[in-house]
Protein backbone atom coordinates (compact mmCIF):
# COMPACT_ATOMS: atom_id res chain seq x y z
CA UNK A 1 0.00 0.00 0.00
CA UNK A 2 1.26 3.47 -0.88
CA UNK A 3 -0.16 6.71 0.51
CA UNK A 4 -0.53 9.82 -1.64
CA UNK A 5 -1.73 13.04 -0.06
CA UNK A 6 -4.29 15.12 -1.95
CA UNK A 7 -2.11 18.21 -1.58
CA UNK A 8 0.54 16.53 -3.76
CA UNK A 9 -2.13 15.73 -6.32
CA UNK A 10 -3.46 19.30 -6.31
CA UNK A 11 0.01 20.84 -6.80
CA UNK A 12 0.92 18.35 -9.50
CA UNK A 13 -2.27 18.93 -11.44
CA UNK A 14 -1.98 22.73 -11.14
CA UNK A 15 1.54 22.64 -12.63
CA UNK A 16 0.48 20.19 -15.32
CA UNK A 17 -2.36 22.48 -16.44
CA UNK A 18 0.03 25.38 -17.02
CA UNK A 19 2.83 23.33 -18.57
CA UNK A 20 0.60 21.52 -21.05
CA UNK A 21 -1.15 24.71 -22.15
CA UNK A 22 2.09 26.62 -22.80
CA UNK A 23 4.50 23.98 -24.14
CA UNK A 24 3.62 22.08 -27.29
CA UNK A 25 4.98 18.53 -27.32
CA UNK A 26 8.18 17.80 -29.27
CA UNK A 27 6.33 15.13 -31.26
CA UNK A 28 3.83 17.73 -32.49
CA UNK A 29 6.50 20.29 -33.36
CA UNK A 30 8.46 17.67 -35.34
CA UNK A 31 5.42 16.66 -37.39
CA UNK A 32 4.49 20.31 -38.00
CA UNK A 33 8.00 20.98 -39.34
CA UNK A 34 7.64 18.01 -41.70
CA UNK A 35 4.26 19.36 -42.79
CA UNK A 36 5.84 22.75 -43.53
CA UNK A 37 8.39 21.03 -45.80
CA UNK A 38 5.62 19.04 -47.54
CA UNK A 39 3.13 21.84 -48.08
CA UNK A 40 3.32 23.50 -51.47
CA UNK A 41 0.36 25.90 -51.25
CA UNK A 42 1.64 29.38 -50.37
CA UNK A 43 -1.06 30.39 -47.87
CA UNK A 44 -0.94 26.94 -46.29
CA UNK A 45 2.83 27.23 -45.83
CA UNK A 46 2.42 30.70 -44.33
CA UNK A 47 -0.13 29.29 -41.87
CA UNK A 48 2.27 26.49 -40.85
CA UNK A 49 5.10 28.99 -40.38
CA UNK A 50 2.84 31.02 -38.06
CA UNK A 51 1.83 27.89 -36.16
CA UNK A 52 5.51 26.97 -35.60
CA UNK A 53 6.41 30.52 -34.56
CA UNK A 54 3.43 30.52 -32.21
CA UNK A 55 4.70 27.39 -30.44
CA UNK A 56 8.10 29.05 -29.91
CA UNK A 57 6.58 32.26 -28.55
CA UNK A 58 4.25 30.34 -26.24
CA UNK A 59 7.12 28.31 -24.78
CA UNK A 60 9.47 31.29 -24.40
CA UNK A 61 6.88 33.75 -23.06
CA UNK A 62 4.95 31.19 -20.98
CA UNK A 63 1.79 32.17 -22.87
CA UNK A 64 -0.97 29.70 -23.67
CA UNK A 65 -0.48 28.17 -27.15
CA UNK A 66 -4.13 28.95 -27.81
CA UNK A 67 -6.62 31.21 -26.02
CA UNK A 68 -8.94 28.22 -25.83
CA UNK A 69 -7.25 26.50 -22.93
CA UNK A 70 -9.98 23.94 -23.07
CA UNK A 71 -12.30 21.85 -21.07
CA UNK A 72 -10.02 19.98 -18.64
CA UNK A 73 -10.23 16.28 -19.51
CA UNK A 74 -8.46 13.73 -17.31
CA UNK A 75 -7.68 10.05 -17.73
CA UNK A 76 -6.68 8.68 -14.36
CA UNK A 77 -5.34 5.24 -13.55
CA UNK A 78 -5.48 4.43 -9.87
CA UNK A 79 -3.46 1.48 -8.68
CA UNK A 80 -5.55 -0.63 -6.33
CA UNK A 81 -2.74 -0.49 -3.76
CA UNK A 82 -2.89 3.31 -3.54
CA UNK A 83 -4.36 5.04 -0.50
CA UNK A 84 -5.49 8.64 -1.05
CA UNK A 85 -4.99 10.71 2.10
CA UNK A 86 -6.38 14.03 3.22
CA UNK A 87 -9.43 14.20 0.98
CA UNK A 88 -11.15 13.02 -2.15
CA UNK A 89 -9.27 12.23 -5.37
CA UNK A 90 -11.83 13.73 -7.75
CA UNK A 91 -12.08 16.91 -5.70
CA UNK A 92 -8.26 17.15 -5.73
CA UNK A 93 -8.30 17.07 -9.54
CA UNK A 94 -10.90 19.85 -9.68
CA UNK A 95 -8.92 21.90 -7.16
CA UNK A 96 -5.75 21.41 -9.20
CA UNK A 97 -7.56 22.78 -12.26
CA UNK A 98 -8.92 25.71 -10.23
CA UNK A 99 -5.42 26.66 -9.04
CA UNK A 100 -3.58 25.93 -12.27
CA UNK A 101 -5.98 27.94 -14.40
CA UNK A 102 -5.85 30.90 -11.99
CA UNK A 103 -2.08 30.87 -11.42
CA UNK A 104 -1.29 30.29 -15.09
CA UNK A 105 -3.70 32.96 -16.35
CA UNK A 106 -5.51 30.34 -18.40
CA UNK A 107 -9.02 30.99 -19.68
CA UNK A 108 -12.10 29.92 -17.78
CA UNK A 109 -14.13 28.38 -20.56
CA UNK A 110 -16.68 26.31 -18.62
CA UNK A 111 -20.33 27.27 -18.15
CA UNK A 112 -22.38 25.84 -15.30
CA UNK A 113 -25.22 24.43 -17.36
CA UNK A 114 -25.70 23.79 -21.07
CA UNK A 115 -28.84 25.96 -21.12
CA UNK A 116 -28.27 28.59 -18.41
CA UNK A 117 -24.61 29.05 -19.51
CA UNK A 118 -23.07 31.04 -16.64
CA UNK A 119 -19.25 30.89 -16.61
CA UNK A 120 -18.10 29.03 -13.49
CA UNK A 121 -15.09 31.35 -13.35
CA UNK A 122 -12.47 28.71 -12.56
CA UNK A 123 -12.71 26.24 -15.46
CA UNK A 124 -14.24 23.55 -13.28
CA UNK A 125 -15.69 21.02 -13.26
CA UNK A 126 -13.17 18.89 -15.14
CA UNK A 127 -14.29 15.81 -17.09
CA UNK A 128 -12.72 12.82 -15.36
CA UNK A 129 -12.35 9.25 -16.63
CA UNK A 130 -11.05 7.02 -13.86
CA UNK A 131 -9.87 3.42 -14.04
CA UNK A 132 -8.59 1.08 -11.38
CA UNK A 133 -5.49 -0.92 -12.27
CA UNK A 134 -2.90 -3.15 -10.59
CA UNK A 135 -0.02 -1.76 -8.56
CA UNK A 136 0.65 1.23 -6.33
CA UNK A 137 0.94 4.06 -8.82
CA UNK A 138 -1.38 6.94 -9.64
CA UNK A 139 -1.15 8.05 -13.28
CA UNK A 140 -2.82 11.31 -14.23
CA UNK A 141 -3.15 12.30 -17.90
CA UNK A 142 -4.40 15.81 -18.59
CA UNK A 143 -5.78 16.89 -21.94
CA UNK A 144 -7.25 20.38 -22.35
CA UNK A 145 -9.76 20.02 -25.19
CA UNK A 146 -10.69 23.09 -27.19
CA UNK A 147 -14.15 23.64 -28.62
CA UNK A 148 -13.13 24.43 -32.20
CA UNK A 149 -12.13 20.85 -32.92
CA UNK A 150 -14.38 19.08 -30.37
CA UNK A 151 -17.44 20.67 -32.02
CA UNK A 152 -16.47 19.11 -35.35
CA UNK A 153 -16.27 15.58 -33.94
CA UNK A 154 -18.93 12.96 -34.55
CA UNK A 155 -20.37 9.55 -33.82
CA UNK A 156 -22.31 7.19 -36.02
CA UNK A 157 -23.88 3.85 -35.18
CA UNK A 158 -23.23 1.94 -38.38
CA UNK A 159 -24.64 -1.42 -39.33
CA UNK A 160 -22.19 -4.36 -39.42
CA UNK A 161 -22.91 -4.65 -43.15
CA UNK A 162 -21.38 -1.16 -43.65
CA UNK A 163 -18.05 -2.71 -42.73
CA UNK A 164 -14.63 -1.08 -42.89
CA UNK A 165 -15.57 0.89 -46.00
CA UNK A 166 -18.53 2.44 -44.11
CA UNK A 167 -16.24 3.38 -41.24
CA UNK A 168 -13.70 5.00 -43.56
CA UNK A 169 -16.40 6.92 -45.43
CA UNK A 170 -17.77 8.30 -42.16
CA UNK A 171 -14.31 9.42 -41.01
CA UNK A 172 -13.56 11.22 -44.27
CA UNK A 173 -17.05 12.73 -44.41
CA UNK A 174 -16.69 14.09 -40.86
CA UNK A 175 -13.36 15.72 -41.70
CA UNK A 176 -14.74 17.14 -44.97
CA UNK A 177 -17.74 18.65 -43.17
CA UNK A 178 -15.42 20.23 -40.59
CA UNK A 179 -13.47 22.07 -43.29
CA UNK A 180 -11.29 24.83 -41.87
CA UNK A 181 -13.20 25.09 -38.57
CA UNK A 182 -11.19 22.71 -36.33
CA UNK A 183 -7.84 24.47 -36.98
CA UNK A 184 -6.18 22.13 -39.47
CA UNK A 185 -3.77 20.48 -39.87
CA UNK A 186 -5.70 18.23 -37.52
CA UNK A 187 -5.07 14.95 -35.73
CA UNK A 188 -7.96 12.53 -36.19
CA UNK A 189 -8.77 10.08 -33.41
CA UNK A 190 -10.99 7.21 -34.53
CA UNK A 191 -12.64 4.62 -32.28
CA UNK A 192 -14.46 1.67 -33.85
CA UNK A 193 -16.38 -1.01 -31.96
CA UNK A 194 -17.44 -1.29 -28.33
CA UNK A 195 -20.64 0.52 -27.38
CA UNK A 196 -21.61 4.10 -28.16
CA UNK A 197 -19.60 5.67 -25.33
CA UNK A 198 -16.73 3.18 -25.66
CA UNK A 199 -16.18 4.22 -29.28
CA UNK A 200 -16.00 7.87 -28.18
CA UNK A 201 -13.50 7.08 -25.43
CA UNK A 202 -11.35 5.06 -27.83
CA UNK A 203 -11.32 7.99 -30.27
CA UNK A 204 -10.31 10.46 -27.56
CA UNK A 205 -7.63 8.21 -26.08
CA UNK A 206 -6.20 7.58 -29.54
CA UNK A 207 -5.31 11.31 -29.54
CA UNK A 208 -2.95 10.70 -26.61
CA UNK A 209 -0.48 8.73 -28.72
CA UNK A 210 2.62 10.54 -29.99
CA UNK A 211 1.49 12.22 -33.19
CA UNK A 212 1.95 9.89 -36.13
CA UNK A 213 2.80 6.84 -34.04
CA UNK A 214 1.09 4.05 -35.96
CA UNK A 215 -1.17 1.47 -34.34
CA UNK A 216 0.97 -1.50 -33.26
CA UNK A 217 -1.27 -3.86 -35.24
CA UNK A 218 -0.15 -3.74 -38.88
CA UNK A 219 -3.69 -4.17 -40.32
CA UNK A 220 -4.90 -1.15 -38.31
CA UNK A 221 -1.79 0.85 -39.18
CA UNK A 222 -2.63 0.27 -42.87
CA UNK A 223 -6.14 1.66 -42.34
CA UNK A 224 -4.68 4.71 -40.59
CA UNK A 225 -2.40 5.28 -43.57
CA UNK A 226 -5.22 4.95 -46.07
CA UNK A 227 -7.45 7.32 -44.06
CA UNK A 228 -4.64 9.89 -43.90
CA UNK A 229 -4.16 9.62 -47.66
CA UNK A 230 -7.87 10.17 -48.32
CA UNK A 231 -8.14 13.05 -45.84
CA UNK A 232 -5.13 14.82 -47.30
CA UNK A 233 -6.71 14.43 -50.70
CA UNK A 234 -9.58 16.69 -49.58
CA UNK A 235 -7.47 19.81 -50.16
CA UNK A 236 -8.68 21.67 -47.04
CA UNK A 237 -5.09 22.47 -46.10
CA UNK A 238 -3.51 24.30 -43.13
CA UNK A 239 -6.00 26.75 -41.54
CA UNK A 240 -8.45 25.71 -44.27
CA UNK A 241 -6.58 27.93 -46.74
CA UNK A 242 -6.15 25.05 -49.18
CA UNK A 243 -3.23 22.65 -49.53
CA UNK A 244 -2.12 19.08 -49.21
CA UNK A 245 -1.70 18.90 -45.41
CA UNK A 246 -5.18 18.71 -43.88
CA UNK A 247 -4.28 16.14 -41.21
CA UNK A 248 -0.97 15.38 -39.50
CA UNK A 249 -2.04 11.89 -38.47
CA UNK A 250 -4.92 9.47 -38.05
CA UNK A 251 -4.91 7.34 -34.91
CA UNK A 252 -7.32 4.39 -34.93
CA UNK A 253 -8.21 2.10 -32.06
CA UNK A 254 -10.72 -0.75 -32.02
CA UNK A 255 -12.59 -2.81 -29.43
CA UNK A 256 -14.81 -5.92 -29.52
CA UNK A 257 -18.43 -5.08 -30.19
CA UNK A 258 -21.94 -6.53 -30.35
CA UNK A 259 -23.04 -8.89 -33.16
CA UNK A 260 -25.49 -6.21 -34.32
CA UNK A 261 -23.34 -3.08 -33.85
CA UNK A 262 -20.61 -1.10 -35.56
CA UNK A 263 -20.16 2.18 -33.70
CA UNK A 264 -17.57 4.62 -35.01
CA UNK A 265 -16.48 7.82 -33.32
CA UNK A 266 -14.28 10.53 -34.80
CA UNK A 267 -12.64 12.89 -32.33
CA UNK A 268 -10.91 15.73 -34.12
CA UNK A 269 -8.03 17.59 -32.51
CA UNK A 270 -6.59 20.87 -33.74
CA UNK A 271 -2.88 21.09 -34.64
CA UNK A 272 -2.16 22.12 -31.04
CA UNK A 273 -2.69 18.66 -29.58
CA UNK A 274 -1.98 19.24 -25.91
CA UNK A 275 -1.62 16.56 -23.26
CA UNK A 276 0.73 15.55 -20.49
CA UNK A 277 0.95 12.90 -17.84
CA UNK A 278 2.46 12.47 -14.40
CA UNK A 279 2.91 9.38 -12.32
CA UNK A 280 2.79 9.67 -8.54
CA UNK B 1 -8.92 57.82 -37.54
CA UNK B 2 -11.34 57.16 -40.37
CA UNK B 3 -9.92 56.37 -43.79
CA UNK B 4 -6.72 54.50 -44.37
CA UNK B 5 -4.19 53.32 -46.82
CA UNK B 6 -3.44 50.05 -48.54
CA UNK B 7 0.26 49.66 -49.13
CA UNK B 8 1.86 46.69 -50.81
CA UNK B 9 0.92 44.10 -53.39
CA UNK B 10 -0.79 40.71 -53.46
CA UNK B 11 2.62 39.01 -53.30
CA UNK B 12 4.06 40.84 -50.30
CA UNK B 13 0.72 41.52 -48.63
CA UNK B 14 -1.18 44.75 -48.05
CA UNK B 15 -1.08 46.99 -45.01
CA UNK B 16 -4.41 48.48 -44.02
CA UNK B 17 -5.20 51.06 -41.33
CA UNK B 18 -8.36 50.49 -39.28
CA UNK B 19 -11.13 51.49 -39.26
CA UNK B 20 -10.80 50.74 -42.95
CA UNK B 21 -11.50 52.97 -45.91
CA UNK B 22 -14.48 51.29 -47.69
CA UNK B 23 -12.86 51.96 -51.06
CA UNK B 24 -9.79 49.98 -49.99
CA UNK B 25 -11.84 47.04 -48.69
CA UNK B 26 -13.47 46.82 -52.13
CA UNK B 27 -10.07 46.38 -53.77
CA UNK B 28 -9.24 43.30 -51.72
CA UNK B 29 -9.48 39.91 -53.40
CA UNK B 30 -10.00 36.55 -51.81
CA UNK B 31 -6.62 35.04 -50.78
CA UNK B 32 -4.89 38.41 -50.36
CA UNK B 33 -2.49 38.57 -47.42
CA UNK B 34 -3.14 41.64 -45.26
CA UNK B 35 -1.55 43.24 -42.18
CA UNK B 36 -4.08 45.20 -40.14
CA UNK B 37 -3.20 48.13 -37.85
CA UNK B 38 -5.61 50.20 -35.75
CA UNK B 39 -8.81 49.64 -33.80
CA UNK B 40 -10.89 46.46 -33.63
CA UNK B 41 -13.65 45.40 -31.23
CA UNK B 42 -13.81 41.90 -29.82
CA UNK B 43 -17.07 39.97 -29.62
CA UNK B 44 -17.91 36.29 -29.55
CA UNK B 45 -20.96 34.17 -28.68
CA UNK B 46 -22.35 35.82 -25.55
CA UNK B 47 -21.58 39.40 -26.68
CA UNK B 48 -23.13 38.75 -30.10
CA UNK B 49 -26.27 37.46 -28.45
CA UNK B 50 -26.56 40.66 -26.42
CA UNK B 51 -25.78 42.95 -29.37
CA UNK B 52 -28.33 41.15 -31.53
CA UNK B 53 -30.97 41.62 -28.82
CA UNK B 54 -30.11 45.32 -28.48
CA UNK B 55 -30.29 45.80 -32.26
CA UNK B 56 -33.69 44.09 -32.39
CA UNK B 57 -35.06 46.27 -29.61
CA UNK B 58 -33.58 49.40 -31.18
CA UNK B 59 -31.37 50.10 -28.14
CA UNK B 60 -28.06 51.95 -28.14
CA UNK B 61 -25.17 49.52 -28.75
CA UNK B 62 -22.04 49.46 -26.58
CA UNK B 63 -20.13 50.63 -29.66
CA UNK B 64 -21.29 51.81 -33.06
CA UNK B 65 -20.42 48.96 -35.47
CA UNK B 66 -20.76 51.26 -38.50
CA UNK B 67 -17.46 51.21 -40.40
CA UNK B 68 -15.74 49.12 -37.70
CA UNK B 69 -14.10 45.70 -37.53
CA UNK B 70 -15.10 42.92 -35.12
CA UNK B 71 -12.56 40.30 -34.05
CA UNK B 72 -14.05 37.01 -32.87
CA UNK B 73 -11.87 36.29 -29.85
CA UNK B 74 -12.07 35.43 -26.18
CA UNK B 75 -8.54 36.01 -24.85
CA UNK B 76 -6.88 34.42 -21.85
CA UNK B 77 -6.38 36.80 -18.90
CA UNK B 78 -3.46 39.23 -19.17
CA UNK B 79 -0.80 37.60 -17.03
CA UNK B 80 2.79 38.55 -16.32
CA UNK B 81 5.76 38.21 -18.63
CA UNK B 82 8.68 36.04 -17.43
CA UNK B 83 10.26 39.43 -16.51
CA UNK B 84 7.31 40.25 -14.24
CA UNK B 85 5.58 42.91 -16.36
CA UNK B 86 1.82 42.93 -16.88
CA UNK B 87 0.94 41.95 -20.43
CA UNK B 88 -1.45 43.95 -22.61
CA UNK B 89 -3.53 40.83 -23.14
CA UNK B 90 -3.16 37.06 -22.92
CA UNK B 91 -3.26 34.57 -25.77
CA UNK B 92 -5.71 35.96 -28.33
CA UNK B 93 -6.35 33.93 -31.49
CA UNK B 94 -9.55 33.72 -33.53
CA UNK B 95 -12.53 31.56 -32.62
CA UNK B 96 -14.76 29.67 -35.08
CA UNK B 97 -16.78 32.23 -37.05
CA UNK B 98 -19.57 29.88 -38.11
CA UNK B 99 -21.14 29.98 -34.64
CA UNK B 100 -21.72 33.72 -35.09
CA UNK B 101 -23.31 33.42 -38.54
CA UNK B 102 -26.79 33.65 -37.07
CA UNK B 103 -26.05 37.16 -35.70
CA UNK B 104 -23.89 38.48 -38.54
CA UNK B 105 -26.29 39.70 -41.26
CA UNK B 106 -27.92 42.16 -38.80
CA UNK B 107 -24.51 43.56 -37.87
CA UNK B 108 -23.53 43.93 -41.51
CA UNK B 109 -26.82 45.73 -42.12
CA UNK B 110 -25.87 48.07 -39.25
CA UNK B 111 -22.72 48.95 -41.19
CA UNK B 112 -20.06 46.57 -39.85
CA UNK B 113 -17.15 46.83 -42.31
CA UNK B 114 -15.25 43.61 -41.67
CA UNK B 115 -14.83 40.62 -39.38
CA UNK B 116 -11.81 38.60 -38.29
CA UNK B 117 -12.25 34.95 -37.35
CA UNK B 118 -11.43 31.44 -38.50
CA UNK B 119 -13.20 28.82 -40.59
CA UNK B 120 -15.94 29.06 -43.15
CA UNK B 121 -19.09 31.23 -43.24
CA UNK B 122 -22.59 30.16 -44.18
CA UNK B 123 -24.34 31.17 -47.42
CA UNK B 124 -26.51 33.83 -45.69
CA UNK B 125 -23.42 35.56 -44.33
CA UNK B 126 -21.64 35.44 -47.68
CA UNK B 127 -24.74 36.93 -49.32
CA UNK B 128 -24.85 39.71 -46.69
CA UNK B 129 -21.11 40.36 -47.18
CA UNK B 130 -21.80 40.90 -50.88
CA UNK B 131 -24.90 43.04 -50.24
CA UNK B 132 -23.17 45.35 -47.75
CA UNK B 133 -19.72 45.26 -49.42
CA UNK B 134 -17.94 43.94 -46.35
CA UNK B 135 -14.92 41.63 -45.97
CA UNK B 136 -14.32 38.51 -43.88
CA UNK B 137 -10.70 38.11 -42.83
CA UNK B 138 -9.31 34.85 -41.47
CA UNK B 139 -6.46 34.60 -38.99
CA UNK B 140 -4.73 31.28 -38.30
CA UNK B 141 -6.58 29.42 -35.55
CA UNK B 142 -4.39 28.20 -32.71
CA UNK B 143 -1.83 31.00 -32.95
CA UNK B 144 -3.06 33.02 -29.97
CA UNK B 145 0.42 33.52 -28.48
CA UNK B 146 1.79 34.95 -31.74
CA UNK B 147 -1.28 37.13 -32.34
CA UNK B 148 -1.20 38.50 -28.78
CA UNK B 149 2.15 40.08 -29.67
CA UNK B 150 0.38 42.08 -32.40
CA UNK B 151 -2.01 43.68 -29.90
CA UNK B 152 -0.65 46.86 -28.37
CA UNK B 153 -3.59 47.99 -26.24
CA UNK B 154 -6.71 46.41 -24.82
CA UNK B 155 -9.58 47.96 -22.89
CA UNK B 156 -12.90 46.44 -21.84
CA UNK B 157 -15.69 48.65 -23.22
CA UNK B 158 -18.79 46.54 -22.45
CA UNK B 159 -20.14 43.50 -20.59
CA UNK B 160 -17.18 43.05 -18.19
CA UNK B 161 -19.26 40.45 -16.35
CA UNK B 162 -18.84 38.14 -19.35
CA UNK B 163 -15.13 37.69 -18.50
CA UNK B 164 -13.34 36.36 -21.60
CA UNK B 165 -16.48 37.14 -23.61
CA UNK B 166 -16.53 40.86 -22.70
CA UNK B 167 -16.22 43.40 -25.52
CA UNK B 168 -12.71 44.83 -25.70
CA UNK B 169 -11.45 47.66 -27.84
CA UNK B 170 -8.06 46.54 -29.13
CA UNK B 171 -5.33 48.34 -30.98
CA UNK B 172 -3.54 45.96 -33.32
CA UNK B 173 -0.27 46.47 -35.14
CA UNK B 174 0.53 44.50 -38.32
CA UNK B 175 -1.99 41.82 -37.38
CA UNK B 176 -1.69 39.09 -40.06
CA UNK B 177 -4.86 37.95 -41.83
CA UNK B 178 -5.99 36.57 -45.17
CA UNK B 179 -9.05 37.69 -47.13
CA UNK B 180 -11.34 34.67 -46.74
CA UNK B 181 -14.48 36.23 -48.26
CA UNK B 182 -14.14 39.36 -50.38
CA UNK B 183 -16.84 41.94 -51.06
CA UNK B 184 -17.93 40.06 -54.18
CA UNK B 185 -18.66 37.00 -52.03
CA UNK B 186 -15.72 34.93 -53.28
CA UNK B 187 -14.87 32.33 -50.63
CA UNK B 188 -11.39 31.01 -49.88
CA UNK B 189 -12.40 28.02 -47.80
CA UNK B 190 -13.52 24.75 -49.31
CA UNK B 191 -17.14 24.06 -48.58
CA UNK B 192 -18.60 20.62 -47.85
Amino acid sequence: MKSIHVNDIINTVANLCVEVNCCLGDDVVRVLREAYEKESAELGRDALAQILENAEIARRERLPICQDTGLAVFFVEVGQDVLIEGGNLEEALHEGVRRGYRQGYLRSSVVDDPFVRRNTGDNTPAVIHMNVCDGNLLKITFMPKGAGSENMSGLRMLSPSDGLEGVMDFVVETVAQAGGNPCPPIIVGVGAGGSMEKACLLAKQALLRDVGQANSEPRLAEIEKELLRRINGLGIGPAGYGGRVTALAVHLDVFPTHIAMLPVAVNINCHAVRHGEVIL
Amino acid sequence: MMGGVAVGSPATGFKIILPPDPAILKQLKVGDKVLLSGTVYTARDAAHKRIAGALERGEVLPFDPCGQVIYYVGPTPAGLTPGGHRRVIGSAGPTTSGRLDVYTPALLQAGLAAMIGKGQRGPEVIEAIRTYQAVYFAAVGGTGALLSQKIISAEVVAYPELGPEAIYQLTVDDFPVVVAVDCLGNDLTLRP
